[in-house]
């Protein structure tokens, strides 16, 4: 091998090592130096040891932001997922039709969340809006989904699940991948419909959908601009105030760059990247009595 | 039966499709109509008021934004396409100690938060003077991204290895054969890229948020931002100008989609090839 064969392949890795050198690896190690000091600045770092972390644990809205958080993870994810599913195996039946309505589902995906929250605000006003008169046709009166603290949440998941078409598009391409001859086995050994979904289907998409499960928990967890842009920013909002729709990164976002904190909003990122650490690594060990790997030996 | 099964598939997407399409109906037509009627959740905008959209390009420097995320976005999208494929030639096609290492490293840079990085990098580009401009919002994408490097990997990986071998007997060296043998076939890979990031820079309100402080400067996103206090929530109450503004933001990426879409639907499948 001559010498530049040797050194090729360096050569086209050089872009990347050097990125993550300046903004992973290095960033990371000065967020955590950072996070035992207090810095605005405007004046130098100074060292406070571990007082960043011991007000993470006082300051109650990071609990808030906390609980918010996980609440929204933990409605988010499931419904995303089950949706998706859904969605998915109504667009694997439907055959070349479903070219159409698969276009249409992935649409809202492409919208700015901006565009999105704007248009939600709308559409969730608990007097006007057109999701509580569909509601109201049914008999139910729907809450006020922008201003009742109980309600803010639940309306963002419920907005939030309008982009469910990138994991619908995922799960289309992974069911479409499974062998028909194992559903014809199954219709053969007379197994009903849930049967096959259960035995055929589950175990065989089952590696996706585990993909699916921990890229939109990490995601989730970091949720921050369709609740930024519909209650914070310049408007000073109902919601703001009594903070309902307080997420661990606007808060974060807020110390960082509102109130220049910038030793704490590290200890907060810190504090939230071995959240989203423990959370995946659950996720992974769970995985392991779940997750079917085609040829696997048990 | 298997007639049966398609007939309730597609009355369940129609019901899905009402669903997902409303929101897109209501906001173009409210974006159409007057200001008494925008909340009326009416089908059609009647009285019918186009000059929303008139009012909304003198109250704003529209064009100013949409030129400032074309230009963002290009360069995001290009300076991704290009760092990537060169990135990702590396793994695919070169053998070196340590290249599964690093390769995981890579993929483990997928799993990382964001949000933990936010703050030191942006005192990193406020330490070389760029905090406030439209730089850090592309520049980043010139050392590749995971999630593209792992996409076009896998396409390398695809080609087949004898017109590798053919340019080699050539005389090719490595970057000729990258240049000449590799990007061209790779064309479809680079589009996936291309249009995934094209959207992710258009649609990102954060960065916009960290780095943009003057209105001159700011993306569509980040101005909707500004027209949505100014207009609506908690702000003068047109909301009118709010939605045309947000119908404004969203076309480009509806129209790309339409163009694309083939290459958004590649890249998404690729996504999980290899799991």
């Amino acid at each position: 091998m001559s010498r530049t064969e040797r050194r090729a392949p360096w050569l086209f890795l050089s872009p990347w090592l050097l990125g993550f050198a300046a903004f992973t690896a290095g960033p990371m190690l000065v967020s955590l130096w950072l996070s035992f000091t207090r810095y605005d600045m405007l004046t130098p770092a100074k060292f406070v040891g571990t007082d960043n972390y011991r007000e993470l644990f006082t300051d109650p809205k990071v609990a808030t932001a906390l609980g918010n958080t996980l609440f929204f993870t933990v409605l988010h994810v499931p419904l995303q997922i089950v949706l998706a599913l859904v969605l998915a195996s109504l667009l694997r039946r439907a055959g070349r039709a479903g070219g159409v309505f698969r276009t249409l589902l992935y649409l809202p995906v492409m919208t700015p969340p901006v565009a999105l929250a704007a248009l939600f605000l709308l559409l969730l006003n608990g007097q006007t809006g057109a999701i509580n008169d569909v509601l109201g046709w049914f008999g139910f009166t729907g809450p006020n989904w922008t201003t009742d603290p109980a309600w803010v949440k639940p309306g963002l998941v419920l907005m939030s699940l309008w982009t469910v078409g990138s994991t619908a598009v995922i799960y289309l391409a992974a069911l479409t991948r499974v062998p028909p001859e194992l559903y014809e086995a199954a219709e053969l050994d007379g197994a009903s419909p849930w049967r096959r979904f259960r035995h055929v289907t589950l175990p065989m998409i089952s590696g996706t959908v585990y993909f699916t499960v921990i890229v939109n928990t990490i995601a989730s967890l970091q949720v921050f601009t369709e609740a930024y842009v519909m209650f914070y920013g310049n408007a000073q909002t109902e919601s703001a105030r009594d903070d309902s729709a307080l997420f661990y990164v606007i808060y974060l976002f807020q110390q960082a760059f509102g109130s220049l904190r910038m030793g704490y909003a590290s200890a907060m990122a810190w504090a939230l990247f071995l959240v989203i650490a423990l959370i995946t690594a659950i996720q992974v060990r769970m995985s392991r009595r779940l997750v079917h790997y085609e040829g696997e030996v048990r | 039966m298997r007639t049966r099964g398609r007939g309730v598939a597609l009355a369940g997407l129609v019901v899905a499709a009402v669903a997902f399409g409303y929101p897109f109906a209501w906001l173009v037509s409210a974006s159409l109509k007057d200001r008494a009627h925008v909340f009326d959740n009416a089908l059609l905008p009647v009285p019918f008021a186009p000059q929303n959209f008139v009012e909304v390009w003198r109250a704003v420097p529209l064009l100013t934004w949409i030129g400032n995320s074309v230009a963002v976005g290009v360069a995001a999208a290009v300076a991704a396409t290009l760092s990537s494929a060169v990135v990702a030639y590396g793994f695919a096609r070169h053998r070196f100690r340590g290249r599964g290492l690093l390769f995981g490293l890579v993929l483990a840079t997928m799993m990382l938060p964001g949000a933990v990085t936010m703050v030191p990098v942006y005192l990193e580009w406020h330490a070389v003077g760029l905090a406030t401009t439209q730089v850090p919002l592309w520049a980043q994408n010139l050392f590749g991204s995971a999630f593209y490097i792992f996409l076009l990997r896998q396409f390398f990986l695809g080609l087949p290895s004898e017109v590798f071998d053919a340019a080699r007997v050539d005389g090719a060296g490595p970057l000729r054969t990258f240049t000449s043998i590799a990007l061209p076939l790779a064309r479809p890979g680079m589009v996936v890229v291309f249009v995934f990031e094209l959207r992710s820079a258009w649609t990102d309100l954060i960065k916009p948020l960290i780095y943009l402080r003057e209105p001159q400067f700011y993306t569509l996103p980040r101005g909707l931002k500004t027209v949505l206090d100014r207009f609506g929530q908690g702000g003068e109450s047109q909301w009118e100008i709010v939605l045309a503004a947000s119908v404004v933001a969203t076309v480009p990426m509806i129209v790309l989609f339409l163009c694309a879409q083939r290459y958004f639907v590649r890249g998404l499948v690729t996504q999980h090839v290899e799991q």
